[in-house]
């Protein structure tokens, strides 16, 4: 261990601090800078942490103990690996750039300082759970970035709907949080100990293991998995507790971008990476896995078809792509998962940041039927964009290309129904994904100005601070999966290597020619779903109307997602108000809560009142008890000498 | 013998003579922060001379070990603390005469000769030296009617109390025929556990507990520390809340654990009900007061019981956790005291609660000082007050005593009650009066000393854990 | 010769006279000396101990706790002279300013 490894994530703990100190009072609007050099450095201590992984350095350390009690340590340490290299440089890369970015869409915000402050305490919480060498840091850094997110959500917290969707968000994650830390409990009750090393060790010895729960036995490892995934399913916004992820873009657009798409939702993924030796021993989990992220990526790209909202749309894609990661997860392509994750990180951020773009220069207007042809006003913000999509629908030599292709062939080649099952689901998604991805740029950027004539002349490309980001992640939405080229296009697959010694390297039951037609039936899919998007919104505009007319049904299911929120409504939150309105309020509140939570106090204090008369203040009073006590004691003394026992 | 032969007693020599430097001085200089300057440089200096005092001195009477050494640095920490918040204090309540610091310092001395007592003897001595000391620094503001009412109040008791503790030296010395500590142990061991026991030497323990629960605040010989702590100066309420109930400890090492260890099994039985009340009874009365300091009393009656649990292990890893918690006590609670005080101006008492309403408000970063210090009382992590009550716990948990553990973890919810109560008061209410607030670079030394230690302990409390467990080689 | 528990008793004894004198009395010079009767009682039994088991050690003791009791004095009565100045009363019910 040494200092550039304590400084990744020492620097922004220290802009946070400085920034929350000293903002409001002295730095005002130059807050972006303290926060600007803090994730710099990180950034920089982080390359060369990569680097020193890169030549086989990997550090597992203790930094300091915090408490001991026999078995049970609580310990900073971090453990460096090719994983968290990974991690490290993504979750950098974005934070330096939405840095940048937000100088210039935060101007002028009378929570400038504020924003800057939570910007580095979220990175500094990210990095202390991607660092960590063990689960209690994990869950530190996890409960911590969920804290980040709902101060980030909910920064504009005078308008209702942001401070609606950070109570939201905060909420949905409890239930999640919940399983992750039954999760983590159980880990330490089998295995000892909460460091990875010795967790990790060998979890096999545990496999055959059962566990009794309300007099059924399962086995002890699925029970730890699911436990874990219930987390991931969680902060990683899967199905069913996607709900809070689209809400989440109340926040500002840096948020979203950084948080919301790149960084935090990804720690689910990243989660079932670093514990990929217990998934593995279970077949189940890792069935339930792949099962929820095939199911979720295609559900949340049906939705993302009709919305009008472009961060919502880009809010179910990102739900969409994170069920993708789930997916190469659950058939044991752990690398494949974390490489589309890498190469997510860039081309989503982008996508978020390039609506942001969108939205300052739309003044606010975030619905993009009152857009359109904004491609000659920000040349820019459209080119980056449409780079970002075309990343992300699979187009051939762009990053998101060789990752997602790495997925659906890992999921093809599983063997196994559940293999194929999730193939198809993931190949469709595809489809769709090309589709909605196009529907956005052609509906936003092509076409004639639909939002009205003062509006039109306001339009303006963003300032540098903000297209210089754009620009800088265009380039790693289009070049961040050079390092991961497969062996069937002449490449090493050295992204998989790479992490090869921390999660395994999958296994692929196929032949070379299945692999050549998963590759160019997706470059197929990819070119099909934009060419339709082309059809329907360039050549045809009439059509998506007609067909919303047409199957008005199927369209108001999608538009309305689902009715999950509603359906949700319905079955928890009214069940759950009315059970608290009826039951608990009448019933509960009235004797329990008042009785222990109101009462007990009240005994209390009582009691303290009645107590309080003894202190007479007159020193004789005192010195009687003192010479009663005195007496007292003699007596316990005397029975035992005489009787031998007290 | 030479004044070489002496180097053992050199932190005490400095002390005595800066006591007696300070009491000429007053004669001379006018200007009375001298004083206090003086005082820091003679308590850094003999703070110095701590680490290399090693060795048995007059025949073993006098004894500087690494456990003498642990509670001397606490209580000349203690001294430098109290000597910092006092200088603006003495000043609000025209309270100038120079015998202030030379008191403070003599105390020291007392305090740190019963932490190096071998024997019964100068362990007397030692307490007398500090209790005479703080009898006449409770009365200093003569004119003030609490400030008296509280020294003759702590001077009576105190002085029953000693009596008893005298009677406790003379059983146990009727008893073994020594006043040496370990020809006592050797006694006590001949002697064995069991029927055989002399009636006086069970008696002894009773006393030895009575007079050692007086000096500790311990129920039910507590009731004298409320009304003191409340009439006394602050400035002598922040020293003696640490001082005396440390050294109080220092000596329930020494006697309990090596004089009579022997008969743990009899005073781990007297000590149980006493520290299940001690707790009990400070975190409830604590609960209605509506004096910051006579809380800050109670509250300190409170923690004397989580620290004698530590005691109930009868090893230790028990003493090291009540030694520590002595430690961490000293700086949240001479925190807390200094911002008490920084509350008191010219015109203003600035110690009841209400003065607290709305603090975050007016003053934020007194409001944010004290919530550090109140959470740290609490024992919230990560502040040194957790850290405190967690070594505690776990070493009453490993010596099997789980019941008292989880009484003591339930009893210290209650603390949450009314610690919170002054945080939720400065943060969620509205001030009802203008709470001015002092300013003295001495009083902020002291408090960014203490909430930096608080922080510090809070966060890296390995360092200190060691240092406890390695000063428990008793010589 | 007077055997020790004769002395052990009457130390005992003179202690709790001293003990309840304390309890019972609100003058405050009475209450000190009461103090000091215990204090006595205790030098009682130390000389007798010291003498039976021919060991100094006690009387060196007494010798010390004369000194001290002294001192102590000495401020207990400072003490009572700036209660009386106060207050214009020495009867230890009075001060009761603080309580509960």
């Amino acid at each position: 261990m040494t200092l550039k490894h304590v400084l990744i994530p020492a620097l922004p703990l220290a802009a946070f601090i400085i920034n929350i100190l000293f903002g409001k009072a002295i730095l005002r609007t130059k807050a972006h800078w303290i926060a600007l050099i803090g994730v710099a450095g990180s950034f920089l201590c982080s390359l060369s942490a990569l680097s020193g992984v890169l030549s086989g350095h990997i550090v597992n350390e203790d930094l300091f103990t915090w408490i001991t009690s026999g078995s049970f340590k609580v310990s900073v340490g971090f453990l460096i690996d090719p994983l968290t290299a990974v991690m490290l440089i993504v979750v950098n890369t974005v934070s330096l750039l939405v840095h940048i970015y937000s100088i210039g869409y935060m101007h002028g915000d009378k929570g400038y300082y504020r924003f800057f402050a939570f910007l580095s305490l979220f990175t500094f919480s990210m990095l202390m759970l991607v660092m960590g060498n063990n689960f209690l840091q994990m869950y530190f850094g996890w409960e911590a970035v969920g804290l980040c997110s709902y101060f980030l959500i909910g920064f504009w917290y005078y308008k209702k709907s942001a401070a609606d969707a950070a109570k939201k968000a905060f909420i949905v994650n409890r239930f999640g949080d919940f399983g992750f830390g039954l999760g983590v409990i159980l880990i330490f009750l089998t295995f000892g100990s909460l460091h990875y090393s010795d967790v990790f060790k060998n979890p096999a010895a545990f496999a055959g293991q059962t566990i009794m729960i309300c007099g059924h036995s399962f086995n002890l490892i699925t029970v730890i998995a699911l436990l874990l995934f219930c987390g991931a399913v969680g902060k990683s916004a899967q199905l069913p507790l996607h709900v809070w992820l689209p809400d989440a873009m109340e926040g500002p657009t840096p948020v979203s971008a950084l948080i919301h798409a790149a960084t935090m939702v990804t720690a689910g993924v990243f989660m079932v990476a670093r514990t990929n030796s217990i998934f593995v021993l279970s077949p189940t989990a890792m069935a339930v896995v792949a099962v929820t992220g095939g199911v979720t990526a295609i559900f949340a790209a049906t939705i993302a078809l009709v919305q009008k909202d472009i961060k919502r749309i880009i809010a179910y894609s990102t739900v969409s792509q994170l069920g993708y990661m789930f997916v190469a997860c659950g058939v044991g392509a752990f690398s494949a998962g974390i490489f589309h994750l890498y190469t997510h990180a860039f081309f989503k951020a982008l996508l978020f940041l390039g609506a942001g773009s969108v939205i300052h220069a739309m003044e606010g207007e975030q619905d993009i039927n009152m857009m359109g042809g904004l491609k000659k006003h920000m040349p820019v913000t459209y080119l980056t964009m449409l780079l970002a999509s075309l990343s992300i629908s699979g187009v051939p030599g762009l990053s998101g290309f060789f990752s997602k292709d790495e997925i659906l062939w890992m999921a093809y080649a599983h063997g196994g129904g559940i293999g194929k099952f999730v193939y198809l689901l993931g190949a469709i998604t595809a489809l769709l994904t090309a589709f909605y991805s196009f529907r956005l740029i052609y509906v936003t950027f092509h076409g004639g100005f639909r939002g009205g004539h003062d509006k039109e002349h306001h339009l303006h490309e963003s300032p540098q601070s903000m297209t210089l980001p754009l620009i800088a992640l265009a380039l790693g939405a289009v070049a961040a999966g050079y390092v991961g080229i497969p062996h069937i296009l002449g490449g090493h697959d050295s992204f998989a290597h790479f992490l090869a010694p921390v999660v395994g390297e999958a296994e692929a039951h196929g032949s070379l020619s299945q692999e050549w037609f998963v590759m160019i039936s997706s470059i197929v899919i990819a070119i099909t779903g934009i060419l339709a998007a082309y059809y329907f919104y360039i050549k045809n505009t009439k059509i998506p109307e007609g067909i919303a007319k047409n199957f008005s049904p199927i369209y108001k299911i999608l538009f309305n997602k689902y009715y999950v929120d509603e359906i949700y409504d319905v079955l928890i939150v009214k069940p759950a108000y009315w059970f608290s309105g009826a039951v608990i309020n009448k019933i509960t509140d009235a004797i329990v809560i008042e009785g222990v939570v109101n009462g007990l106090p009240t005994i209390v204090e009582w009691f303290s009142r009645r107590l309080r008369k003894i202190q007479t203040g007159i020193v004789l009073h005192y010195s009687m008890f003192m010479a009663a006590g005195m007496f007292i004691l003699l007596i316990l003394i005397l029975s035992k000498l005489y009787t031998g026992r007290f | 013998m030479t004044l070489a032969n002496l180097r053992p007693m050199a932190p005490e020599l400095i002390l005595i003579a800066l006591g007696l430097v300070l009491l000429m001085l007053d004669l001379i200089c006018r200007k009375k922060e001298m004083l206090a300057i003086v005082t820091l440089i003679g308590a850094i200096l003999a703070f110095y001379f701590i680490k290399g005092s090693h060795g048995g001195l007059f025949d073993g009477m006098f004894i500087a070990d690494l456990y003498s050494n642990f509670f001397k640095t606490v209580f000349i920490i203690n001294l430098l603390l109290s000597t910092l918040i006092s200088v603006k204090y003495l000043d609000t309540e025209r309270a100038l005469h120079g015998e202030y610091y030379a008191l403070l310092v003599f105390a020291t001395v007392g305090m740190m000769t019963m932490a190096s007592a071998g024997n019964l003897i100068v362990l007397y001595l030692g307490l007398e030296l500090m209790s005479l000391s703080i009898y006449v620094l409770c009365g200093f503001l003569r004119n003030n009617i609490k400030s008296t009412e509280s020294a003759i109040k702590y001077f009576l008791l105190g002085a029953f109390s000693t009596a008893i503790l005298l009677y406790a030296i003379s059983l146990l010395y009727g008893s073994t025929g020594s006043t040496d500590f370990n020809k006592i142990a050797n006694a006590v061991a001949v002697m064995g556990a069991g029927a055989a026991l002399k009636p006086l030497l069970l008696f002894s323990v009773a006393l030895f507990v009575t007079a050692v629960g007086f000096k500790i605040a311990a129920v039910p010989f507590h009731m004298w520390s409320p009304d003191v702590y409340e009439g006394a100066p602050t400035s002598v309420t922040a020293f003696m809340s640490v001082g005396p109930k440390a050294a109080g400890f220092a000596i329930i090492g020494k006697i309990f654990f090596v004089a009579i260890f022997g008969l743990h099994v009899e005073w781990v039985k007297l000590l149980i009900p006493i520290s299940v009340a001690t707790m009990i009874t400070g975190n409830v009365l604590a609960i209605s007061q509506t004096n910051i300091k006579r809380m800050l009393a109670y509250s300190s009656i409170a923690h004397a019981g989580y620290a004698l649990l530590g005691i109930l292990t009868a090893d230790g890893d028990g003493l090291t956790a009540a030694m520590n918690y002595m430690l961490i006590y000293m700086f949240m609670n001479v925190g807390a005291f200094a911002v008490v005080i920084m509350l008191r101006t010219e015109d203003f008492a600035g110690d009841e609660l209400k003065d607290y309403l709305g603090l975050a408000k007016t003053h934020p970063l007194a409001a944010f000082l004290m919530m550090i210090f109140m959470f740290s009382l609490t024992g919230i992590p990560p502040t040194a007050g957790f850290i405190g009550k967690f070594y505690i716990f776990t070493a009453l948990i490993h010596s099997g005593q789980l019941k008292l553990a989880v009484a003591g973890v339930l009893i210290s919810v209650i603390s949450a009650f009314f610690y919170l109560r002054v945080v939720m008061y400065m943060y969620m209410k509205d001030p009802e009066v203008e709470t001015p607030v002092s300013d003295s670079l001495y009083l902020k030394v002291a408090l960014a000393i203490s909430v930096v230690m608080v922080i510090v302990i809070g966060v890296f409390p390995g360092k200190f854990i060691e240092f406890a467990k390695a000063s428990l080689i008793l010589q | 010769m007077v055997p020790l528990n004769w002395y052990i008793w009457l130390s005992g004894v003179l202690f709790c006279v001293g003990m309840f004198g304390f309890i019972t009395r609100r003058n405050l010079i009475i209450m000190l000396l009461s103090v000091e009767i215990m204090f006595n009682a205790v030098n009682i039994s130390l000389v007798a101990f010291s003498h039976y088991m021919e060991d100094l050690t006690g009387q060196i003791l007494v010798f010390m706790i004369i000194a001290v009791a002294a001192a102590e004095a000495a401020i207990g009565l400072a003490l009572v002279i700036a209660l009386f100045r106060n207050k214009e009363t020495i009867t230890v019910d009075e001060f009761n300013e603080m309580r509960g």
